[in-house]
């Protein structure tokens, strides 16, 4: 059986669809639970093997979005969710929760550094909140999560800070040398680049390729209705689904 | 109200520090001050976030380790401990932060955020935001800050010279309200005209005929009173929650008022117009999925057999007039708050948004209290932007409309729809019933004087003594927080009834849903933002982010620990009672005591006059325009036609929950203008629901009847171009009228408002379309000195329609040449208040006027042929009429059309731009493969139906009456020309 939790509470607001996504794929038991149960019951961890951040405001983004919930998991869950990790689990944050995944230090925790900051995402480069469908370039990566996108991917953006930033040179030449970065998207001007990211980059996992955060909601392209073409009688060759799926398939493979 | 309160000013505080964080960028704010402001010389600007602590026990290391790991991004930003981050510069420097009692949201996150990181609890944190100037003069900046950034209001800011700065001194603004809370008697046995007087000082709205009436009662229930200890007198306690349970905003005295009516010779006496015409209409339709109408703070139809579908639409004009971003945010989340509020309690799936505004390209004087309105816009448009995007609740429908008419009141109209399980555990989920011995719970927020004389002040015109305490800030994450909760609370069966606090606050949640049993209300129970609210204040005050729940004493444990784990604060402030009586009461003394019964029934029913005569509908003589290519563009471009995409509407997240099937834009390009929207509220069902509007004032400068038959036919046909059941609907009407400023302006408003009303009842009966809900908002008038402006009359009307099957969905864009394209039903003269006019700037005419027999059959038709899969885009013809439609839907698709006129059914129509320019009502354009030529002529068979003209190509080529091309060019030319309006409005530096 494949736990899922997806966490809700402060703001989180993409726990519906993020739920339904899981359950598409597969999955057989996904939980939505809130933050505070986590927070007062340390053991919680132990009962998933995937964890999701969904989208959402947490703390309405107040003092830079992410940053308020990630301290509340480095603060009171910092050894339990190390021993999540170390036992091989996966997490993934989308949107919001991808800002709280970097804010946390969870990705791209180079050398498996964990907890300490080394890129961010910061206020689109429109100075505005960003609402619209983009295109995503697959790169070959170590990111379990998105394994056989073979062909561009197109998903909903709705940020206004998504503008990847890095702390340095040398993080971003390591990103792409340890095949880091599994989605970017297809152009660097805006809006195809909608937040003015550097290197176009959408998304990136830690080098272990189990935890993966990206700005686009796979969780909104999950059947072709979902596509702003479809009554065009457009059809995607690929959708968000597949980054379920092949969570699901991960853990069925290793841990059952 | 004021507040009076102790501002502390110094530049170093015990237990206080200022910690800043930075140094951002701005250029949008650069780019605002040139074009909103036309000020030149600004080179730069950067911003730094500042926050004030105030607690004990904060060590130097508590203060490096929250600036590196709280508040500072240490890959972008820097932070200083009180010292100023900003150096010397050549330019000037502001700071602004909140006046005291202003909901400060950021500093609330702040206090949770630090017992997090040191577990230590602060007193209070602040935040305020320093705004760097390059290249210009104190007082310039003074200016900028006044004009752009800050509203008075609610803000205070300071400005400093950069070549000399070294900081800001420390405010804290803290609310200090040196008054012991008493509770007062008013003595009502005085003169008419001191009656009235009262009624004036304390801003309760009341006319001398409800003053003598508050009088009466109180006389007359003497010795009853006096067993309980109570005076003859009205406390006031007793005075405020009569003025406001009566308040027009509650109580809507004018749609229940008896109106004598003169039209012409003929004369009639209406009885309230709210039974007669829209709950007349909806009684006699009697469809058989209304749920619960009228009667909750949303009307309720059946979805499927398992769920229901709410919607309520709220306006949120005088506090959008004060503080535009503050009054749309609140507008926002408290229409949240109905949905959320009904039956026990539904999930909100989407928000709809339609504003009126004055012209962003006014250039004249901005009289007193008022704002330019393109800072309206742009206030509006944020507080929408957080309230929307932070619920988590997808925008999928709106509009922005332009009239200089709305720069004395803008109208903000805001909804929100929501859907819960038809049944839980065996009880109707729309059903709500305090009990006797429930407890009544106060959730969420905690009371402060924001917003208090709210519903009363939304009732009178705005003038110089308007109350600044009728602004208040809303906060999204507050809410969803606590909505969180209470959609828990509803499925583990805790809530017994449930209902927002708005306008009146407790008095009006509480003094509602104890109406049939009676409430006993403890007043220094509710948890308070800070001391010295007088008992009366609490009980009104319109502090958000609150609901009020009824829940049995054997539930309470447990409701309390769900709370607790969503760390949402609730707490027990009395109890249902069955003594039918509203009984409020302030440490342990009665403070008021008033029989149900009198406070719902005991406001004496209204009377007024109102007057109509028809108006001249003739035509002026102009000359048609000689270049149609050029002039369509013009037309494209007008405020009322043009794309309000970038500007507007990509800033609202259209797509959390994933269940928006048709979005805001369709097309090739994702940038055509959608007829509606279309959600699939389920995941595990195809079935969807429709969402659409319709608003067009303009037709009220002639007849309101036509203004209203127009709107509610827009928002049908907006329904059912995307595959909306005609026959299964459900209508919201929203009135935002004027009185004028003396009693003949009251005449003549009150006989429009008649005639609107008749035109509801007519349409709705004939198109089988229910009405759920509604609301109004009488006195959208302004007046300071010399100006005066009132709102043209407006109905905005809104639909929503259930869809049998998302993947039947049709959009307005051309889908592929070769098709053909039809335009469905008769093109008139009808001139009277368009767009074309308006361009023309031509007065007179006559007005489009809907014809709803065949209207409705045409909608049934087209739906039929929709679930045949026969339509490729289906779109409504409206603003602009037909050529504007038709340039919609080829750009939108990317291909060209090529059109004759002369094809186009038509009486009265002898020049091109009586074809391309009227707009005649419910007429829609569609294009079809050309093998199903035949089903659709004969699906159309009885029909006014035409083969118009065939997609094709990269232009748009119109053949005029005389055979000569009219229109020739290019889609993307079209595209641009619609698209550049309102580009100025977007936030990119370009």
């Amino acid at each position: 059986m494949v736990d899922v939790c997806i966490l809700t509470g402060y703001g989180i607001n993409s726990d519906y669809e993020s739920k339904y996504a899981f359950e598409l794929a597969g999955a057989e038991n996904v939980q939505r639970v809130h933050v505070n149960k986590f927070i007062n019951n340390n053991d919680l961890l132990d009962n998933y093997q995937i964890l999701m951040f969904p989208g959402g405001f947490s703390f309405g983004d107040h003092l830079g979005s992410g940053r308020v919930l990630a301290n509340k998991f480095r603060y009171s869950l910092r050894e339990e969710l190390t021993k999540y990790i170390q036992d091989g689990k996966l997490i993934f944050g989308v949107c919001n929760g991808f800002q709280i995944l970097v804010k946390m230090g969870l990705l791209p925790a180079l050398k498996a550094e964990y907890y300490k900051q080394t890129v961010s995402l910061v206020g689109n480069k429109s100075g505005q909140f960003e609402s619209r469908w983009i295109t995503l370039k697959p790169h070959d990566s170590k990111c379990i999560w998105t394994k056989g996108y073979n062909a561009n991917l197109e998903l909903p953006v709705r940020h206004g800070e998504g503008q990847f930033v890095v702390k340095n040179k040398e993080i971003l030449k390591t990103l792409w040398r340890v095949k880091m970065i599994p989605f970017t998207y297809t152009l660097s001007e805006y809006p195809a680049n909608p937040n003015g990211s550097i290197d176009d980059i959408a998304g990136i996992c830690d080098e272990t390729g189990r935890i993966f955060g990206m700005m686009p909601h796979p969780e909104c392209h999950l059947f072709d209705y979902h596509h702003p073409e479809w009554t065009r009688g457009y059809k995607p060759e690929i959708n968000g689904l597949k980054i379920f799926q092949n969570a699901v398939g991960f853990i069925r493979d290793n841990y059952e | 109200m004021k507040l009076s309160c102790r501002i502390e000013w110094c530049g170093w505080m015990e237990n206080v520090h200022k910690i800043e964080v930075g140094i951002s960028n701005a250029d949008g704010i650069k780019k605002a001050i040139l074009t909103d402001l036309g000020i030149k010389g600004v080179t730069k600007v950067e911003v730094i976030n500042v926050y004030i602590l105030e607690g004990v026990g904060l060590s130097d290391e508590d203060l490096t380790f929250l600036g590196e790991e709280l508040f500072s991004d240490p890959i972008v930003e820097q932070y200083s401990i009180d010292k100023p981050l900003k150096g010397k510069f050549d330019g000037s420097i502001a700071e602004v932060g909140y006046k005291p009692g202003v909901t400060d949201n950021v500093g609330k996150t702040t206090v949770e955020a630090v017992k997090d990181a040191l577990t230590i609890e602060l007193n209070a944190a602040y935040s305020l935001k320093q705004y760097i100037f390059y290249g210009i003069d104190v007082k310039t900046a003074d200016i900028i800050v006044r004009d752009l950034l800050a509203n008075e209001l609610i803000e205070r800011w300071n400005v400093k010279k950069g070549q000399t700065y070294t900081g800001f001194d420390i405010f804290v603004p803290k609310v200090k309200l040196e008054k012991e809370p008493t509770v007062e008697t008013i003595d009502l046995d005085v003169s008419d005209e001191d009656l009235l007087k009262i009624s004036h000082d304390r801003v309760l709205a009341l006319n001398l005929e409800e003053m003598r009436a508050i009088k009466d009662h109180f006389i007359s229930t003497k010795d009853e009173r006096q067993k309980l200890g109570l005076t003859q007198n009205p406390t006031d306690v007793e005075l405020e929650c009569l003025a406001q349970t009566w308040s027009e905003h509650c109580k809507h005295k004018i749609f229940n008022a008896l109106i004598e009516y003169n039209e012409g010779d003929k004369r009639e006496t209406i009885d309230s117009l709210f039974k007669t015409y829209i709950k007349g209409a909806t009684d006699k339709i009697n469809s058989d999925y209304l749920v619960s109408v009228f009667k909750d703070n949303a009307g309720v139809i059946q979805f499927n057999e398992d769920y229901t579908v709410c919607m309520k639409v709220e306006t949120h004009n005088s506090p959008t007039a004060l503080d535009p971003y503050g009054g749309a945010l609140t507008g926002i989340v408290g229409c949240n708050r109905d949905p959320a509020g009904t039956g026990k309690g539904f999930k909100l799936i989407f928000n709809t948004d339609v504003f009126c505004f004055g012209s962003p390209f006014y250039e004249g004087e901005i009289p007193p209290r008022l704002f330019h309105p393109r800072r309206v816009l742009k206030g509006v448009h944020k507080g929408i932007i957080d309230g929307g995007n932070q619920s988590g609740i997808p925008t999928v429908n709106g509009s922005l409309y332009f009239d200089k008419r709305f720069s004395g009141k803008p109208l903000v109209f805001c909804g929100t729809g929501g859907i819960a399980p038809t049944i839980i555990d065996h009880e109707p989920t729309h059903e709500k019933k305090p009990k006797i011995n429930d407890l009544a719970v106060m959730v969420g927020g905690r009371i402060g004087a924001d917003g208090i004389h709210g519903a009363t002040f939304s009732s009178l015109e705005i003038n110089e003594n308007s109350p600044a305490t009728a602004v208040q800030i809303g906060s999204p994450i507050v809410q969803k927080k606590m909505l969180d909760f209470l959609l828990e609370a509803r499925d583990r069966k805790l809530i017994n009834a449930i209902t927002d606090n708005g306008a009146g606050g407790l008095s009006s949640s509480f003094g509602e849903m104890g109406e049939d049993v009676g409430v006993r209300l403890d007043l220094e129970k509710p948890p308070l933002k800070y001391s010295g609210l007088m008992p009366w204040e609490i009980l009104l005050s319109e502090a958000q982010e609150r609901m009020s729940v009824a829940v049995s004493p054997k539930n309470l444990d447990k409701f309390m620990n769900l709370a607790k784990k969503h760390s949402v604060e609730a707490t027990v402030v009395g109890e249902f009672n069955g003594s039918k009586e509203f009984q409020l009461y302030y440490n342990g003394q009665l403070a008021g005591n008033i029989p149900m019964k009198f406070l719902h029934d005991g406001v004496p029913q209204k009377h007024m006059k109102g007057i109509w005569n028809p108006k001249n509908e003739s035509d002026p003589n102009f000359d048609e325009p000689k270049d149609y290519n050029t002039f369509l563009k013009e037309m494209l471009g007008r405020l009322n036609i043009c794309s309000k995409e970038e500007s507007i509407v990509r800033r609202y997240d259209h797509e959390v929950q994933g269940k928006t099937i048709i979005k805001p834009f369709v097309g090739l390009k994702h940038d055509g203008p959608s007829d509606s929207a279309i959600l699939r509220p389920l995941f595990k069902s195809w079935e969807g629901l429709a969402v659409s509007h319709g608003l067009c004032p303009r037709f009220s400068d002639i007849d309101t009847y036509h203004m209203a038959a127009n709107a509610i036919d827009e928002a049908v046909r907006n329904a059912v171009c995307t595959g909306g059941d005609p026959d299964y609907m459900a209508g919201l009407d929203n009135f935002c009228w004027a009185m004028g400023f003396d009693e003949k302006d009251e005449i003549k408003y009150t006989g429009l408002l008649v005639r609107a009303n008749k035109a509801l009842y007519d349409i709705t009966t004939h198109y089988n379309l229910p009405l759920i809900s509604g609301k109004d908002s009488m006195r959208n008038d302004y007046k300071i000195g010399d100006n005066a402006v009132s709102v043209p009359p407006t109905l905005m009307f809104s639909v929503i329609s259930k869809v049998p099957d998302i993947r039947k969905a049709v959009t307005m864009d051309v889908k592929n040449e070769g098709d053909l394209v039809y335009l469905l039903g008769i093109t008139k003269k009808e001139f009277g208040s368009t767009e074309y006019y308006q361009e023309l700037e031509l007065k007179g005419g006559k007005v489009p006027k809907v014809e709803p027999k065949s209207a409705i059959e045409r909608y049934r038709k087209y739906h039929q042929a929709v679930k045949k899969d026969l339509i490729e885009s289906g779109h409504d013809c409206s603003d602009g009429g037909l050529a504007v439609a038709l340039a919609e839907s080829a750009f939108a698709g990317a291909i060209g059309m090529k059109i004759n006129l002369s094809k186009v059914p038509a009486t009265n129509c002898n020049r091109n731009d009586e074809i391309l320019f009227s707009e005649s009502p419910s007429r829609l354009i569609i294009t079809i493969k050309p093998e199903n030529k035949n089903r659709i002529e004969s699906i159309f068979e009885d029909q006014v139906i035409s083969n118009i003209g065939t997609v094709i190509g990269n232009k748009l080529k119109i053949k005029g009456l005389d055979g000569n091309n009219i229109v020739n060019e290019d889609v993307s030319e079209l595209k641009l020309a619609w698209q550049k309006t309102l580009h100025f409005l977007t936030g990119r530096v370009d």
